[in-house]
């Protein structure tokens, strides 16, 4: 390998290793007790193969020896002599964070700790062994006395290895001399070694580039199996490697499968083209759907069709630039045209390059159901997860900020929403609980909604804790969701009980400035009894916006255009109060209350007369408001910069953008500026109730 | 005028500005750039010491009146008002903050020799801002440690604290 920097490639092979473990767990989470579908098996089975030579490749010798072990027992689930068992699968499992770990470790330049290693592997090795007993009602005798016979085998001492060492016609066609790599099998120990020629043809119809030899050797001395496929490594598909451990006293039935196996697992797919022609040969049924990947993988007719678009705009650069050299009033129609053209040009490539950055929202749901899986184990709650809408796509950068809270509130739920079956039954629910994680588009903005059926959220506690707690005082008066959106409140924690699930009472605060920080915002919808619901709302993407210019007391604004229903003059007949200070407009037969934002921005004062101003119907959510502005400005696309880079969050701007004319305009978060209004009004009834 | 020997590793070279009659200065290391005066977009909801922001070159940088932060009379921007754009350090990563005053003066070399440590003052500019009183040529320099004015001093303040909805 020498001049070879390997480097470059272990990066590609982490990665495509995570992806293989992901493939792995999904398949064992998809898996129904006591069935074990042959396609799935064949996914886990190739994934672990996968990483297994490539691991020995990059000298990972942990992970290698590791899946090599787990190998045997997939392998033995493929060759449907073993049902997927629950338990199997949680120690397929495990071993699928084992392989993580550790990859994970030489990911980050360490040794990785195989302490914990040696226990699960004679868990692996015990069910590949023995535990045979699943089918052995309905196996052929052959086969379940082959198992049986297994477990004692381990403990006999190995005398050596027998191998047959069959290349492919092709193998020197690769480069690779077998006379090398038995000249390092031979460096391991005691070798005594027969070539059958048998297919040779005569010299007259020699190809001096096909290799005709077969080996057969006995190799003799305490050697470890990995060495010798290490051996054979760069070579195990371009042969056909038969390696049987020698024991004394070996009975045929168990040589005849140790044969099977091994066999079966020698050639792998480190050559893609190669392996899925010979499997799919070997076994019909196995059509291996292809797994999407993590990263970004871009369909080369998008790239293609960028391509074209690049080539569009640099036609009408350079349109425009000619018309720009040599310019008089008489082209002035034929500029115009050509900026069209060239806006028309740099929005649709915008639009090409930024799908490129959406990606279907099950990227990230996909954990949830190992999380689940593990979860209803350790807390012994029953526990079925829906997800709805996974194909919802999002922005790669959104998706993964919004992980680590999505984690954290489907915990949450799993933890304190659900009831134990118990319970469950005492409340007439089903003894299942139900989790649903559901994604759809709305406006400019992504839903996530994380829900359970639980036990809903106790107001009155909740308020009683937030007073104990001396966050609000008990003579505040709070609507529900003003109550439930306390949990969010640093520090706070409703669980009776800490557990290490979730409960420490960091977090949810944590979660909600998380989804902040993406210019979002979380609800919650709770019914006490019924269950919880926290509502996510994401923008779709971070970096450009399409947005309605507007004027407020002198000053340009930006507000998201997918958030606008309508705007319109105001018709001071329709305006009317409510109480002190709230104002409401009938449209059509609709109240809608009004936001005063130069009131909320405390730009200005309430202008007495409103009939010059104009009113913007916003909605965010399930929520409509009307702003009042002065005038509305242009449309247009602006790139958005975060305020937070050089100073920090405003409540009610979302962000930053500089205009045409090189300043910086706000741009508007209407959820930030629903609350402010709502602050000022809450502010307002305080003042007016101490006065009182 | 800075006739202080180059070697002495403590020296530091300091950007020295005017502010209603006195002189302040500021780590010239801290100092990216100078700008002139121009408008800047108001935040609603923050402090009165922060003027808004500014368009520098595509970055979104917030500017801070010291005038206002200091508590000294407001005085409209004059041709000598001069931005002084400064990069500090704040909350683990690097900002970069206007500041804005009434002019800038000179660049001097000022050894630990020709400092006094900060006399007790009670005021709205804290000592803790002040890392030290410079005498240069007679006249008194203040020195003022503009990470921590714009860590504690500005953008802890305009923090306001989160009303819990």
């Amino acid at each position: 390998m020498g001049g070879i920097d390997l480097e470059q490639f272990k990066q590609i092979f982490y990665e495509e290793s995570f992806e293989g473990l992901d493939t792995m767990e999904s398949g064992l989470l998809g898996m129904t007790e006591g069935e074990s579908d042959l396609d799935v098996v064949n996914d886990i089975f190739r994934a672990a193969h996968s990483i297994k030579g490539g691991s020995a490749t990059f000298g990972f010798s942990a992970v290698a020896s590791f899946t090599h072990v787990m190998e045997g027992l997939l392998d033995e689930m493929r060759g449907g002599k073993r049902d997927a068992t629950s338990e199997i699968v949680n120690i397929l499992l495990e071993s699928v964070d084992e392989i993580r770990d550790l990859m994970t470790a030489y990911q980050n330049g360490e040794e990785p700790d195989t302490d914990a290693m040696g226990d699960l592997l004679n868990r692996l090795k015990k069910a590949t062994g023995a535990g045979g007993d699943v089918k052995e009602a309905a196996a052929p005798a052959s086969q379940s006395e082959a198992a049986s016979d297994e477990a004692p085998r381990e403990e006999l001492v190995r005398q050596g290895w027998h191998i047959e060492f069959e290349p492919h016609d092709d193998l020197l066609l690769t480069g690779n001399d077998p006379v090398l790599l038995l000249g390092e099998l031979a460096s391991l120990g005691d070798i005594s070694l027969s070539v059958d020629d048998s297919k040779l043809p005569p010299f007259s119809q020699l190809n001096p580039e096909v290799c005709y030899l077969k080996w057969q050797a006995d190799l003799k001395g305490e050697i470890e199996e990995s060495e010798i496929t290490e051996i054979f490594e760069w070579v195990e598909d371009e042969c056909d490697l038969v390696l049987e451990g020698i024991f004394p006293e070996r009975k045929k039935s168990d040589r005849r499968e140790e044969d099977r196996r091994l066999t079966a697992v020698v050639p792998g797919e480190g050559d893609r083209r190669e392996t899925s022609r010979r499997e799919k040969a070997r076994r019909p049924t196995d059509a291996a759907p292809k797994q999407v990947s993590a990263n970004i993988r871009v369909d080369t007719v998008r790239i293609d069709a960028i391509i074209d678009m690049v080539g569009e705009l640099v036609i009408t650069q350079s349109m425009l630039g000619q018309l720009g050299e040599e310019f008089d009033m008489s082209k002035l129609d034929r500029m115009r045209d050509g900026l069209e053209q060239l806006e028309y040009n740099s929005r649709e490539l915008q639009e090409a390059i930024m799908k490129i950055r959406m990606q279907p929202i099950s990227f990230a749901f996909n954990r949830f159901p190992r999380m689940v899986h593990d979860l209803s184990q350790k807390l012994d709650k029953k526990i079925r997860l829906e997800m709805v809408g996974a194909d919802t796509e999002m922005d790669k950068t959104v998706m993964e900020k919004i992980n680590d809270p999505l984690v954290h509130l489907v915990r949450n739920s799993l933890d304190h929403g659900l009831e134990g079956p118990d319970e469950r039954k005492a409340a007439c629910k089903e003894e299942e609980g139900v989790i649903e994680l559901k994604a759809f588009h709305q406006g400019g903005s992504i839903v996530v909604e994380v829900s359970d059926d639980g036990r809903g959220l106790n107001r009155d506690k909740l308020f009683d804790k937030c007073v104990e707690k001396g966050l609000v005082k008990e003579s505040d008066i709070l609507t529900d969701e003003q109550v439930f959106m306390m949990l969010f409140a640093p520090g706070f924690s409703t669980a009776e009980k800490l557990s290490d699930i979730s409960g420490r009472g960091v977090g949810l605060d944590v979660v909600r400035r998380n989804i902040e920080s993406l210019g979002g915002n979380v609800d919650i919808r709770s019914v006490f009894g019924e269950g919880t619901t926290f509502v996510i709302r994401l923008p779709l993407t971070l970096a450009v916006l399409d947005g309605q210019l507007l004027s407020v007391d002198e000053q340009t604004y930006v507000l998201p255009l997918g958030s606008i229903v309508e705007s319109l003059q105001i018709n001071p007949e329709f305006l009317s109060g409510v109480a002190k200070d709230a104002q409401v407009y009938r449209l059509r037969d609709e109240y809608i209350p009004i936001v005063c934002l130069s009131e909320v921005f405390e730009t200005g004062d309430i202008s007495e007369n409103l009939a010059n101003k104009l009113l913007v119907i916003v909605e965010w959510g399930d929520k409509r408001v009307g702003m009042l502005v002065d005038d509305l400005l242009g449309q247009q696309q602006v790139v958005i910069k975060s305020l937070e880079t050089n100073y920090e969050r405003v409540k009610g701007v979302s962000g930053a953008t500089i205009l045409g004319d090189g300043t910086v305009s706000l741009i508007l978060d209407i959820s930030g500026i629903i609350d402010l209004s709502t602050d000022m009004r809450g502010g307002q009834q305080t003042r007016a109730k101490v006065a009182a | 005028m800075s006739i202080v020997s180059q070697n002495n590793a403590a020296d530091s070279q300091y950007l020295t500005f005017m502010l209603a009659g006195e002189e302040y200065g500021v780590d010239i290391l801290t100092v990216q750039e100078l700008r002139g005066w121009e408008t800047a977009t108001p935040i609603p909801n923050t402090p009165s010491f922060v003027c808004g922001v500014i368009n520098l070159r595509g970055v979104v940088v917030p500017i801070v009146d010291l005038r206002d932060r200091f508590g000294l009379e407001f005085r409209e921007p004059q041709p000598t008002t001069v931005v002084i754009i400064v990069k500090v350090e704040a909350v683990g990563k690097e900002r970069v903050v206007g500041i804005v005053v009434d002019a800038v003066s000179e660049v001097y070399d000022i050894t630990p020799a020709n400092t006094q440590p900060p006399p007790d003052m009670e005021g709205a500019i804290s000592v803790d801002f002040v890392t030290g009183l410079a005498t240069i040529d007679e006249k008194m320099v203040i020195l003022l440690d503009i990470n921590k004015l714009i860590n504690e001093g500005v953008l802890s303040l305009s923090k306001k604290a989160p009303v819990p909805a």
